[in-house]
């Protein structure tokens, strides 16, 4: 099962898992996300508004699998900011995951700024149908 | 909402009150979770340049036909829905926390604006909405002459 590892309410700003400091000067996201799980594989939703697929680094080391995504800063050139409801940086999103995922066959896809993760099981994991026979 | 408008009608120590009080709101606002309900979806900032204003909003996930923005003079409605993915039907679901349906939010606009002149873009899951003050409506400079 996909898992995640602290919980932050959303929106506040991420912390990095080992009490360290960020070495850029913009804010962390903790994206906002959707699990769930299908017959075959878990599918990861993350939203990352403003992030281009190309800024999206997804690592795997051990049964931490970690997303991160980098949104340029908005520029509205002769514009000035008069109002604000929500924050623009980047983000960043920690999950543990279980043994039943297949760590070879992960997919990922990105589009409209929401990143989806394909965690297919392996065939152990994978449910199966057992017929009850009349006797 | 987003504009003082103190300057029309003189001054209001009450407007400055609420202006002073949604400013300090806005400085804790990313500090406390918001209690549900009370944040308008989707959320927007504002930009303003001159004779023209710059709406941007977070729509992570939708496709443009899933969009619908309309402008009547100086309000603006952004519309849209957000389906669910089509595998989700018979999953199980271990967390939501993305929200998925019809929204529509009306924004009043500091000024009128021409509805002919209106450019959306969307791009990576932020709609920008570049909206033109109408020419007659643009401050003119007044030239004082020396007599």
């Amino acid at each position: 099962m996909a898992q995640e590892m602290a919980t932050v309410p959303n929106r506040e700003l991420a912390r990095q898992g080992d009490g360290s400091e960020a070495t850029r000067a913009r804010a962390l996201y903790r994206a906002a996300a959707d699990i769930y799980e299908t017959g075959e594989s878990i599918f990861v939703l993350a939203e990352m508004p403003g992030v281009a697929p190309n800024d999206v680094d997804i690592t795997l080391e051990r049964n931490l699998l970690t997303i991160r995504g980098r949104a340029p800063a908005p520029e509205h050139k002769g514009y000035r900011q008069v109002y604000a409801e929500y924050g623009d940086g980047d983000y960043e999103r920690v999950f543990s995951l279980s043994e039943e995922v297949d760590r070879d066959r992960i997919k990922a896809s990105h589009k409209n700024g929401l990143l989806v993760l394909e965690l297919p099981k392996s065939a152990m994991a994978r449910t199966k149908r057992i017929e009850v026979k009349a006797s | 909402m987003l504009l003082s408008s103190a300057g029309r009608l003189g001054w209001d120590p009450f407007l400055e009150m609420r202006r002073m009080q949604n400013e300090v709101n806005r400085l804790f606002a990313d500090y406390e979770p918001r209690p549900a309900g009370t944040t308008a979806y989707p959320p927007v900032n504002l930009w303003v340049g001159e004779g023209s204003l710059v709406v941007t909003t977070e729509l992570p996930g939708l496709e443009q036909n899933d969009l619908n923005i309309a402008v009547h003079d100086s309000t603006l409605t952004i519309g849209g829905t957000r389906k669910a993915p089509n595998n989700g039907q018979q999953a199980n679901w271990h967390r939501q926390e993305r929200a998925y349906g019809s929204f529509s939010r009306t924004l009043e606009l500091p000024f009128r604006v021409d509805p002919d002149k209106v450019q959306a873009r969307f791009t990576n899951g932020v709609l920008e909405i570049e909206l033109q003050r109408p020419e007659q409506d643009k401050p003119r400079r007044i030239e004082v002459k020396a007599s």
